[in-house]
C-alpha cells in the first residue's frame, strides 16, 4: 500500500470520530469474587429460541418423501434434480461432475456418497459462475466437494430451513458459503480454503448458526452481514486476512444487522495477505484482523481463543472502515452495544498492516491492540478489561451478564412453515390474479364473461380446470385461450371452482 | 417538425371546434376494479399468485417464491377508472399538447421510446422516462429518487415548465371548467360533491392517477410460471440465462432482486451519459449525500424488454448492449476526474458473449402485458389522445441528444 493511502487510512479513521479519551490509560487490576450471580443473557433472539428442549436444538432436517435418486459419474446431477419431486434424496456417487446445479423446488437433499475418503467433486474449471444454486426451501447440501467456480460454491437465495453441511470448498471464487435472505438454517462442518471474498457469507439471513466450520486461506472466513440471531461457535478460522466478521453493508434492502454470538471459536493467525477484488467491502480490510464488527448491534464476542492476528485482535468500528462504498443515509453506522465476555488472547498486534500502523502512529504506539473500538461506543460492556490492551473501551461498564450458554442454537425449535394455507385462498388469487386479465364478471373483455361460463360449467369445475389446461377453440368471435397448463392441477382446480361461486 | 404541426393543429382547436373529438353526453365510470384486483368493501384490492409467499423481514426481496414488497391498493373502480382519462388527456398539460401517456405510452411499456423524453419544449430533457408497470409497488420515484409518492411524483412533470407546463391553478381551472370532468369526479367521490358547487380539487387529481398507475401490474410473465412452480415454462437458454441472472459471476439479481426484480436501492455504477452532455450526478443532489455522486435508482426489469433504449439518460440502444456494459470493468465508462463510489458489485465478471446473450433470452422473459388498460377512444375533454398521433420525435441517436426531428 502506498504512503498516500497509508495517511489516507488514518484520517479516515480519525475522522470517524475515533474515541481518544482515556485511550492511553488502562483499567487497575481488581480482584474480586462475585457474590451474587449475573443476570442471565437475553435478546430478542434467545426469547425467541428459549424453551426449547435440548434434544430438538439445531434438529432441523429436510423431509425425505423415501424417492431416492443415484447420480453416478457420466451423469448430470441437474438431471437427477430435474426428475426429483419435494422429499427426494439424490445421492451423488464419487467422480467428477462439471456442471451448475440449481435447486428450485422445496425438501431436496443433495448428498454426496463417500467411499473410501473419495468425494463427489463439481469442477467449475475455471468457467463456470456457481456450484449449487437453490431457491427452494428445506434444501440440504452436504458431502461434496466443490472446487475451481468463479462465483460461489453453494449459494442460496431466499430458501427457507436449509442445511450446508460437510462440504470441502476448495479455491473456489468470491464466497464459498453463501445462503442469502433465508431464515432457519445450519452450516456446519465445511472445510472452505482460498476463497477471494468470505469462505461462509451469511447475507440478509435470520436465525443461522455457523458452527464448526474450518476456514482458511481466504480474505474473510466467516461473515455475518446484514443479518440477526446468528450463532457463530466453535468454528477453526486461520490464515485469512480478517478472521471472523459482522457487517452492515450499506446500500442492501434490509439495513440491520443484529444479535449476533461470535462465541468458542479459534481465531488464529489470520495474517493472509489481502487478495479481496478492488471494490469489495472486504477489501478494506487490514490483513492481521481477528473479529471485526462494522456497524452490527448487539454482538456477543464470548470465549474466543484469538491468538496471533498481527493487527488487532477484536475491533469494533463504523463505516470509516469502507472508505470504497457510497453512504446509505438509511443505514445506522455504529456498532451499538459491544458486550466482550472471556476471551482468550495473546500474541495479537504485533506487525501491524499498514493501515493500522498508521492508525496506531498516532497515538505513538507501534503495537496492535488486542481490542479497539474506532468509535468510543458508550454503551458497550466488557468483562475483565484488566486483561487486555485496549484502545478506545473508556466508556464501557461491566456486562451484567458472564455468558450466553443458556442460548445453545440461533435455528427455530421448528421450521420456518410454508404459509399456511388456510389463510390463503389459492383459487381466489388465481382467478383475480390471471384469469380477470380475460374474464370479467358480466361484460365481454379478451374472453366470454365469467356469467356465461358459469353457465355453462354450474356444478362441474373440473370441467374448467381441464378446459383451461387444454382450451380448443369454441367461439369463432373470440380469440384463443392460452393454455393454463402452467398452474397446477390443485391451484386451476381451486380457481375454477372459485370461479363458479363469483358474484359480481 | 411533425411536433410543431401538431401545436398548431391543436392551437387551432378552440376555434375549430368540430375538430374536437365528442365524448358522449353522459358517461358511467366503471364500477369493475381492473384485471388482477378484486372488488372488496368498495375497494379494489390486488390479488396474486405471489401473496402465497412470504418474504425475509417482509423485505419482498428474495429468490423464486418470494412475498411482493409493501404495495399501494384499495382505491375504487371510479378513482381508477376516472385516473385512466386523465391520464390519457391531453388537457393536462399548459399547452394542451402531451398527456402522462405521451412519455409512459402503454404501447411502448409505458416508456416512450426515447432515450431522453421530450415535454412541452420539444427538447430532450436530461433522463428518460420510466417504465409505470409495477409502480404500485415502489417506494421511491424518479431516477434519483426524490419523491416518496405517487401523487408527490406526479407534480414534478405536471408543473415542469419543460414537461406538461402547467400549474395548479390552471389544471384546476381547467378541469373545473369541462362539465363532464366535473360529473366524472363526482362519481369518484359523491361524499365531496353533494354540494351544488363543488369543485374539483387538485388532492383528488393526484389521487385518481395514483390510483390508474398503481393499477398497472404485470406479474403474469412466463418467468413467473417458471417461479410458481411450472418448470417447462422457460427455455432451456432462457434457464441458461437465468442462472447466470442469479449467479454471483453477473451478480445482477444481487440489485434486480425478485419478485420485483429491483431491491429499490441507489446505486452508483457508472454508466455513460450521452456524449456531449454534462454528467449527471443522480442521487447525490437529492438526498445531500456526496458519496451517492452518479447514483440512481435501481429500476425494476419487468417488461424491461418493451422500453428500449436503456439506463436513466438512454445511453444504451439494446438490452444486449446494456448488459454488455457491467463486463466492461469497474468504472469504465466513469468520465476523467469524476471519483465515483462504484457499487462493489460492479466487478469484472468476465461473462462470455454466449451468457451475454443467454442474459437478454432471460430478460425477455419478464415480458407481460396481460393486464394492459384500455385506452379511451374519446377524452372528457373532448380532446383527441396525442399519445401516439403527436410528432414523436425519432429514435435518439447513440448520443442521446439529437433526433430525426
Amino acid at each position: 500500500m502506498n504512503k498516500i493511502a497509508i495517511i489516507a487510512g488514518a484520517v479516515v479513521l480519525l475522522a470517524g470520530g475515533f474515541y481518544l479519551g482515556k485511550s492511553g490509560q488502562q483499567p487497575a487490576t481488581v480482584i474480586k469474587v462475585d457474590s451474587e450471580p449475573k443476570a442471565a443473557f437475553t435478546s430478542s433472539g434467545a426469547e425467541e429460541v428459549a424453551g426449547a428442549p435440548a434434544a430438538t436444538v439445531r434438529s432441523l432436517v429436510t423431509p425425505t418423501s423415501g424417492e431416492l435418486i443415484v447420480v453416478k459419474e457420466g451423469e448430470s446431477i441437474q438431471d437427477a434434480v430435474a426428475a426429483a419431486s419435494p422429499g427426494a434424496v439424490i445421492k451423488v456417487m464419487p467422480g467428477v461432475y462439471k456442471e451448475t446445479v440449481y435447486i428450485d423446488k422445496d425438501n431436496i437433499t443433495l448428498s454426496g456418497v463417500i467411499e473410501q475418503g473419495k468425494y463427489p467433486v463439481l469442477e467449475g474449471e475455471g468457467l463456470r459462475n456457481d456450484a449449487v444454486l437453490y431457491s427452494g426451501n428445506g434444501v440440504t447440501v452436504e458431502n461434496l466437494y466443490i472446487t475451481h467456480y468463479k462465483g460461489n460454491g453453494v449459494m442460496g437465495q431466499a430458501g427457507n430451513n436449509f442445511i450446508i453441511r460437510n462440504n470441502f470448498i476448495v479455491d473456489t471464487g468470491v464466497y464459498g458459503i453463501f445462503p442469502q435472505l433465508g431464515k432457519n438454517g445450519i452450516v456446519s462442518h465445511n472445510i472452505v480454503s482460498g476463497i477471494e471474498d468470505a469462505g461462509i457469507y451469511i447475507g440478509m439471513s435470520d436465525n443461522i448458526d455457523v458452527v464448526f466450520n474450518q476456514v482458511f486461506d481466504s480474505v474473510a472466513g466467516i461473515e455475518i452481514e446484514n443479518s440477526r440471531h446468528a450463532l457463530v461457535e466453535s468454528n477453526f478460522v486461520y490464515n485469512n486476512t480478517g478472521g471472523i466478521l459482522a457487517f452492515i453493508t450499506p446500500g442492501l434492502p434490509i439495513k440491520t444487522c443484529g444479535d449476533v454470538l461470535i462465541r468458542n471459536n479459534f481465531i488464529v493467525d489470520n495474517n493472509h495477505e489481502n487478495f479481496a477484488i478492488p471494490g469489495s467491502l472486504v477489501s478494506n480490510i487490514p490483513a492481521g484482523t481477528g473479529v471485526l464488527v462494522m456497524a452490527c448491534d448487539d454482538v456477543v464476542v464470548e470465549g474466543n481463543i484469538i491468538n496471533g492476528n498481527n493487527s488487532v485482535g477484536i475491533t469494533f468500528t463504523d463505516f470509516s472502515l469502507a472508505g470504497n462504498a457510497a453512504n446509505d443515509p438509511d443505514s445506522e453506522p455504529n456498532p451499538n452495544r459491544p458486550r466482550i465476555l472471556n476471551n482468550i488472547m495473546q500474541n495479537n498486534g504485533n506487525d501491524p498492516a499498514p493501515k493500522v500502523r498508521a492508525f496506531l502512529a498516532a497515538m505513538l504506539a507501534t503495537t496492535g491492540p488486542d481490542i479497539v473500538d474506532t468509535v468510543g461506543m458508550d454503551d458497550g460492556c466488557i468483562l475483565n478489561p484488566e486483561r487486555f490492551r485496549t484502545i478506545g473501551l473508556g466508556k464501557y461498564t461491566e456486562c451484567d451478564f458472564a455468558t450466553t450458554a443458556n442460548v445453545a442454537s440461533y435455528t427455530l425449535p421448528e421450521p420456518v412453515p410454508a404459509r399456511s394455507m388456510e389463510d390463503v385462498d389459492k383459487g381466489r388469487l388465481a382467478y383475480y390474479g390471471i384469469c380477470a386479465g380475460c374474464h370479467a364478471y358480466s361484460s365481454r373483455m379478451i374472453g366470454p364473461p365469467t356469467q356465461v361460463i358459469q353457465a355453462l360449467y354450474m356444478d362441474n369445475p373440473e370441467g374448467i380446470a381441464e378446459y383451461a389446461a387444454h382450451p380448443v377453440k369454441k367461439r369463432p368471435d373470440y380469440p384463443d385461450m392460452p393454455p393454463q397448463s402452467h398452474l397446477d392441477d390443485e391451484t386451476r382446480l381451486a380457481a375454477a371452482k372459485f370461479m363458479l361461486n363469483v358474484t359480481q | 417538425m411533425r411536433r410543431k404541426l401538431a401545436r398548431t393543429l391543436f392551437a387551432l382547436l378552440p376555434v375549430v371546434p368540430w375538430l374536437a373529438f365528442a365524448a358522449p353526453a353522459e358517461i358511467r365510470l366503471s364500477g369493475d376494479c381492473p384485471p388482477g384486483f378484486e372488488f372488496s368493501a368498495g375497494q379494489c384490492k390486488l390479488r396474486s399468485l405471489y401473496q402465497m409467499y412470504d418474504s425475509l423481514e417482509n423485505s419482498g426481496v428474495g429468490g423464486l417464491k418470494t412475498g411482493l414488497p409493501a404495495y399501494r391498493d384499495g382505491f375504487s373502480p371510479q378513482q381508477i377508472d376516472l385516473g385512466r382519462y386523465l391520464f390519457f388527456d391531453p388537457v393536462l398539460s399548459g399547452d394542451g399538447t402531451v398527456s402522462c401517456a405521451s412519455c409512459h405510452n402503454p404501447d411502448l411499456g409505458f416508456s416512450d421510446g426515447l432515450g431522453r423524453s421530450v415535454g412541452v419544449s420539444g427538447q430532450p430533457m436530461r433522463r428518460s422516462a420510466p417504465s409505470l408497470w409495477n409502480v404500485a409497488f415502489q417506494q421511491r420515484f424518479f431516477w434519483d429518487a426524490r419523491a416518496s409518492s405517487l401523487e408527490q411524483q406526479m407534480q414534478g412533470p405536471l408543473y415542469d415548465e419543460n414537461e406538461m407546463a402547467t400549474s395548479p391553478e390552471q389544471l384546476l381551472r381547467t378541469l373545473n371548467g369541462i362539465p363532464l370532468y366535473r360529473e366524472l369526479f363526482r362519481q369518484a367521490w359523491p361524499q365531496d360533491f353533494r354540494a351544488a358547487d363543488a369543485v374539483i380539487r387538485l388532492d383528488q387529481v393526484y389521487t385518481a392517477i395514483a390510483a390508474f398507475q398503481a393499477s398497472l401490474i404485470s406479474l403474469n410473465s412466463r418467468y413467473d410460471q417458471y417461479a410458481h412452480g411450472y418448470a417447462d415454462a422457460l427455455t432451456g437458454p432462457e434457464k441458461e440465462g437465468m442462472n447466470v441472472f442469479r449467479s454471483f459471476v453477473a451478480r445482477c439479481a444481487e440489485c434486480h432482486t425478485p419478485p420485483l426484480f429491483t431491491n429499490q436501492q441507489i446505486a452508483v455504477i457508472g454508466t455513460p451519459d450521452p456524449e456531449g452532455m454534462a454528467f449527471d450526478p443522480g442521487a447525490s443532489e437529492t438526498l445531500g449525500e456526496p458519496t451517492l455522486r452518479g447514483g440512481f435508482k435501481v429500476p425494476s426489469l419487468r417488461n424491461v424488454a418493451l422500453t428500449a433504449p436503456y439506463m436513466h439518460s438512454g445511453r444504451f440502444a439494446t438490452l444486449r448492449e446494456a448488459v454488455a456494459f457491467y463486463t466492461g470493468g469497474r468504472g469504465h465508462a466513469v468520465p476523467p476526474g469524476e471519483d465515483l463510489k462504484i457499487h462493489w458489485h460492479i466487478w469484472e465478471p468476465k461473462l462470455s458473449d454466449e451468457e451475454l446473450d443467454r442474459l437478454v433470452d432471460f430478460l425477455k422473459t419478464l415480458t407481460d402485458e396481460s393486464f394492459k388498460p384500455v385506452q379511451p377512444r374519446w377524452l372528457p375533454s373532448g380532446r383527441q389522445p396525442v399519445h401516439n398521433i403527436i410528432a414523436r420525435t425519432g429514435e435518439t441517436h447513440q448520443d442521446g441528444a439529437s433526433n430525426d426531428e
